[in-house]
């Protein structure tokens, strides 16, 4: 039998290298040029508040008055950024310590009804709509709130409200991951002490998981931040900062749904509300920065 | 035999959900069909008006805008139409820019654009809307001065009592203050711009602002004609009820036109809808069906700086 003795030299497949390459490359800029087209859009449509129609970046950002309409128009964004911040942090301190219990109660306390049952709840409240949680705030939260304190029924305590069911699935799914990650020693090393099963909880798994539920957390609160429609029905709109958690107010995002059809573009009541919109986008930047700190410290 | 019946189960689902969306979707399938057959139909040369129009605008004046215009399309196969909301603003916007064919608009072009661009559009008064005052059912005021209602909404006035009703905090909820509503309100009705004030309510639809109203304890507000009902208590202005024949003869001054604007002289097929909208038979069908008034009723004019003629 004759063997060849030439070695069989591997073909240099070069046209399907360069078709991949330049497919990935192609689908890599448009994804890129999207990114910064949209960036620049809205901080040329926002700056030019600032650059065309002459008002102030501090009269902006620290003013309290909002008048666009007026005869003589005033732009403070101060109680829309107030709003936006409170009832973001608000929505957040509630939904916290819901999340974690209930990521406990998926991870230790009963596996298996957690993956059957609370899993497909918690995913079911991901899916609803924002408007429908904006809806059922108005027609049930807010006459709630009427009733039982003393107010209007909407503001920032209604928003938070809503907000924190809205967030609830992001911190949730995020604790359980962080919780079912945890090494087994760990817990199986406090049992061997002697701890009780809450104090291990409480004292053992609790700290170790709190960065990666910080994220969770973070990630919650810049979703509330940019939630606009449920946050509209409910919070009463008024641009003046409120005195009490029943009181009519409004956040960037409201402020911007609210008015945003009725201006014409170009007028300098559309520039404004796309300098909120700017600073929306400047603070979600700064939420992704956080985050990225947050999971890039990963001790223990 | 699991796999066939998985199938299908999904396909049924799938049928029985796109026959369930065909009931409400069949003004844009109405649509989409013309704008096939129009590709075709163009060519074969036909007295029949032909070409697809866009109107977006006012949302006060959409839901009449989009009951012609299906009646339109029934009797000009040839010719789509398409009608959007966004809002006064969006819609004088994208017909200046020529994105739109039909500008909807609640207030005149001069009020939200600037003169250049505004002096570019034609504008088509297609029906008059008119705004009353509404109360919750519980403060039992049924007649509101224009002094009482500026004291109200500025806040010099702040409980019921003083105005003639229970001893009640006035709750406003208003509309927000580019709205074209508030601005016909504020104009006609108190005769000068308010302020947001502290511990007010603003919401953008008609509809919230009346349900709001009817829940809140000492609300007031001010909704258009056709959204009235027993939910809410309709106020007189000036001892002036607030009815279509007090609208036509002048003596209830809070209404304003619904403007359909085109950019210069529209083409034909737009035309041929303005001329539809402002036909007897819309004007005195459809448009006091949804609770507007026609424009030729009216026997008072305004024009755009708020000059009464008759």
């Amino acid at each position: 039998m004759k063997k060849s003795n030439d070695r069989e030299v591997a073909t240099p497949h070069l046209a399907e290298e360069w078709v991949g390459k330049v497919y990935t490359f192609i689908c890599i800029l448009f994804l890129i040029i999207t990114i910064f087209s949209m960036v620049y859009f809205v901080a040329s449509k926002g700056l030019s508040t600032f650059i065309v129609n002459g008002v102030n970046v501090k009269d902006l950002l620290t003013g309290l008055k909002w008048k666009p309409d007026s005869d003589t128009p005033m732009f403070g964004a101060l109680p829309f950024i107030f709003g936006s911040f409170s009832t973001s942090i608000l929505a957040a301190i509630i939904a916290a310590p819901l999340g974690f219990c209930a990521a406990v109660f998926m991870v230790e306390l009963s596996p298996k009804l957690g993956r059957t049952f609370m899993q497909p709840v918690i995913e079911l409240l991901a899916g609803i709509p924002s408007v429908v949680y904006g809806f059922v705030g108005l027609s049930v939260i807010v006459p709630l709130f009427r009733d039982l304190f003393p107010g209007q029924g909407v503001g920032i305590a209604a928003g938070s409200l809503v907000l924190a069911f809205m967030i609830l699935p992001t911190i949730t799914t995020i604790a359980t991951d962080a919780l079912a990650s945890l090494p087994a020693g760990l817990k199986e090393g406090s049992y061997a002490l002697g701890a009780t099963r809450w104090q291990t909880i409480y004292r053992i798994v609790l700290p170790t998981t709190l960065p990666a539920q910080m994220t969770g957390i973070v990630l919650g609160i810049a979703r509330a931040f940019g939630e606009a429609l449920a946050v509209q029905m409910v919070i009463g709109n008024a641009p003046h900062i409120p005195h009490s958690l029943f009181e009519s107010t409004s956040t960037l995002t409201s402020a911007i749904t609210l008015s945003m059809g009725n201006t014409a573009m170009g007028s300098v009541q559309n520039n404004a509300l796309w300098s909120l919109a700017l600073i929306l986008m400047l603070m979600t930047f700064v939420f992704v920065f956080i985050i990225r700190w947050l999971e890039g410290r990963k001790k223990l | 035999m699991k796999k066939s019946l998985i199938v299908t189960m999904a396909l049924t689902l799938s049928l029985s959900l796109a026959a369930c969306g065909n009931n409400t979707n069949n003004g844009a399938n109405n649509g989409n069909a013309a704008a096939t057959n129009n590709a075709t139909t163009n060519n074969t040369a036909s007295a029949d008006l032909s070409g697809s129009i866009l109107a977006s605008g006012s949302t006060a004046l959409q839901p009449l805008v989009d009951q012609v215009s299906k009646e339109f399309m029934d009797k000009n196969s040839g010719v789509s139409i398409q009608v959007q909301g966004g809002g006064s603003g969006t819609g004088l916007t994208q017909v200046s820019e020529g994105q739109a064919q039909i500008g909807n608009s609640d207030v005149f072009a001069e009020e939200k654009l600037d003169s250049a661009k505004a002096a570019e559009l034609v504008d088509h008064q297609v029906a008059v809307v008119a705004m009353a005052a509404v109360t919750n059912k519980d403060v039992g005021v049924d007649n509101l001065t224009k002094q009482q209602l500026v004291d109200i909404f500025t806040g010099k006035v702040t409980n019921w009592k003083e105005v003639g009703g229970k001893d009640e905090k006035i709750q406003i909820v208003n509309r927000p203050s580019s709205s074209g509503t508030r601005a016909t309100f504020e104009k006609f009705a108190l005769g000068t711009k308010t302020e947001d004030l502290e511990g007010s309510i603003q919401e953008d639809a008609s509809g919230t602002v009346k349900k709001l109203v009817s829940e809140t304890p000492g609300a007031i507000g001010y909704l258009a004609l056709s959204y009235l009902d027993d939910s809410v208590t309709a106020v007189k202005y000036e001892g002036v009820d607030a009815n279509v024949d007090n609208v036509a003869n002048g003596t209830y001054p809070v209404w304003a036109y619904e403007h359909m604007y085109t950019k210069g002289e529209p083409d034909a097929a737009t035309k041929a809808f303005l001329d539809y909208m402002v036909s007897e038979e819309i004007q005195n069908g459809d448009v006091v069906e949804m609770g507007y008034i026609p424009a030729s009723k009216m026997e008072v004019k305004r024009d755009a700086l708020g000059n009464v003629t008759k």
